[in-house]
């Protein structure tokens, strides 16, 4: 398996560097419209038909006072599912020559992994002032200087763009711990990042409900969302808008 | 957590929306900008907390967001080039359509803001205009930075967009009203038809 990441770095940079360059005015390159399009429908029909239902429950009951017990449960999984990723962001920092993230996460692992009863629980964040530094190899990508290319939206994982789409694939690879792990516990962490995702969809109910089945093209809203929010974490946002000036 | 905020985007437009920017004669400089956030701010958050039956807090943020946002800017940006072929009346029309929207389609997430608040933590210059930058602590999500922007160029101090986590609302708006729109072959009239029963 180690074999396989120069390949595979290799295979992400000429895929992400040999793409579509070439926005429109509104900030935009999406020459594969038409094939997004497709998988937005699908994306959309099985959140309608699968996910809204069973996550739908998974948030009930929460209130001013705080989650409900289902939602404390989901919570608990996603801190593992999310502590088990750490070490892959602090690789990935480190190839972004960014040390100090890369400690600060070293130590947030470390400290869930013990005092956080392997993850489930988040001392480091609630005590010592350690929330997770997120990042992953699409921004990896960017530091090094490859361009996003064009948006594209996968089936099941939603909207990202060339370049992140080659991240994703990378990141497979990028954790060291998964070559630590038997394929058993592999599962569980899956497991455990799906029940974090359904979680979160539940959680969010009313704000996807609202771009994915109330807006006029639903397409359109993620896309913008997805492109304006990720230019915003590597740093590449545009200009500002001015009314005034039009 | 990226999705957590991505998510959390329009939860957070719902309150900033209604943030009331007070009227000033003065020209604006920054800590003008910045105090105007901060008491606009306290009186969404009165809203947020009174309580009311929600049919009537959407009516309050409608009426907040008419008096204190540049509602005739933000409208006709959001319409984009189909406003100059518009007449005068079809442009009120519009305009009064599309804050009834605004007030519903974002006071619809006032519950996600109770028990949070919005802390103001500065602000700039940008161009002719100011941006106020602030962070939203919401129950269980990550800290959420949130940018006003104000501009007194209307005669009257008042913000014109709100940009969540690098989402800004103007944007948003432009795609949705434009694909409604479109949705109607460009006819304004059934445009703000639709408009009084979305959001």
């Amino acid at each position: 398996m180690r074999i396989l990441i120069p390949g595979l770095l290799f295979l992400a940079l000429t895929a992400a560097t040999g793409c579509s360059s070439g926005r429109n005015s509104d900030g935009i390159n999406d020459p594969y419209e038409p094939m997004n399009r497709r998988v937005h429908a699908f994306n959309r029909g099985l959140d309608a038909n699968l996910l809204r239902p069973v996550t739908r429950g998974m948030s009930a009951g929460e209130s001013k006072g705080g989650p409900s017990a289902g939602g404390k449960a989901v919570e608990l999984v996603g801190n593992f599912g999310g502590n088990l990723s750490l070490p892959g962001k602090v690789v990935n920092h480190l190839l972004q020559g960014r040390p100090v993230p890369a400690v600060k996460n070293t130590f947030r692992f470390l400290v869930n992994s013990t005092l956080g009863v392997a993850g489930f629980f988040d001392p480091a964040g609630a005590d010592f002032a350690l929330p997770e530094e997120d990042t992953d190899f699409g921004e990896t990508l960017a530091v090094w200087g490859v361009p996003e290319g064009a948006y594209l939206e996968l089936p099941l994982i939603g909207p990202s763009t060339e370049r992140d789409a080659a991240g994703r694939v990378v990141d497979l690879f990028t954790n060291p711990l998964s070559y630590r792990l038997n394929s058993d516990e592999r599962l569980i962490g899956l497991g455990a990042r799906v029940v974090s995702k359904a979680g979160e969809r539940g959680r969010f109910g009313d704000s996807v409900d609202s771009i994915l089945h109330e807006s006029a093209d639903s397409y359109v809203q993620t896309r913008l969302i997805y492109l304006q929010h990720r230019r915003h974490e590597l740093g590449e946002e545009g200009d500002e808008i001015d009314p005034y000036a039009e | 957590m990226p999705n957590e905020t991505r998510r959390g985007f329009l939860a957070m437009m719902g309150a900033a929306v209604l943030v009331a920017t007070a009227p000033s004669a003065q020209a604006l400089n920054t800590d003008q900008a910045r105090a105007l956030i901060q008491t606009s701010l306290d009186e969404v958050y009165q809203v947020i907390n009174s309580g009311q039956p929600p049919a009537q807090m959407y009516r309050n943020f409608e009426a907040i967001f008419a008096r204190y946002a540049d509602v005739p800017v933000i409208a006709r940006s959001a319409l984009g080039p189909a406003a100059r072929q518009a007449s005068a009346a079809q442009l009120a029309a519009y305009q009064q359509a599309f804050q009834g929207y605004i007030g519903r389609k974002y006071g619809k997430r006032f519950r996600e803001f109770i028990g949070s608040r919005i802390e103001v933590t500065g602000a700039r210059q940008v161009k002719s205009f100011f941006a106020v930058t602030s962070v939203a602590h919401l129950n269980g999500r990550s800290p959420m930075e949130v940018e006003w922007h104000v501009s007194d160029k209307s005669g009257q101090s008042k913000y014109f967009n709100i940009i969540i986590e690098g989402v800004n609302m103007l944007a948003s708006e432009r795609a949705e009203i434009g694909a409604m729109l479109a949705r109607r072959n460009g006819d304004i009239d059934a445009l703000t038809q639709d408009l009084t029963q979305a959001g």
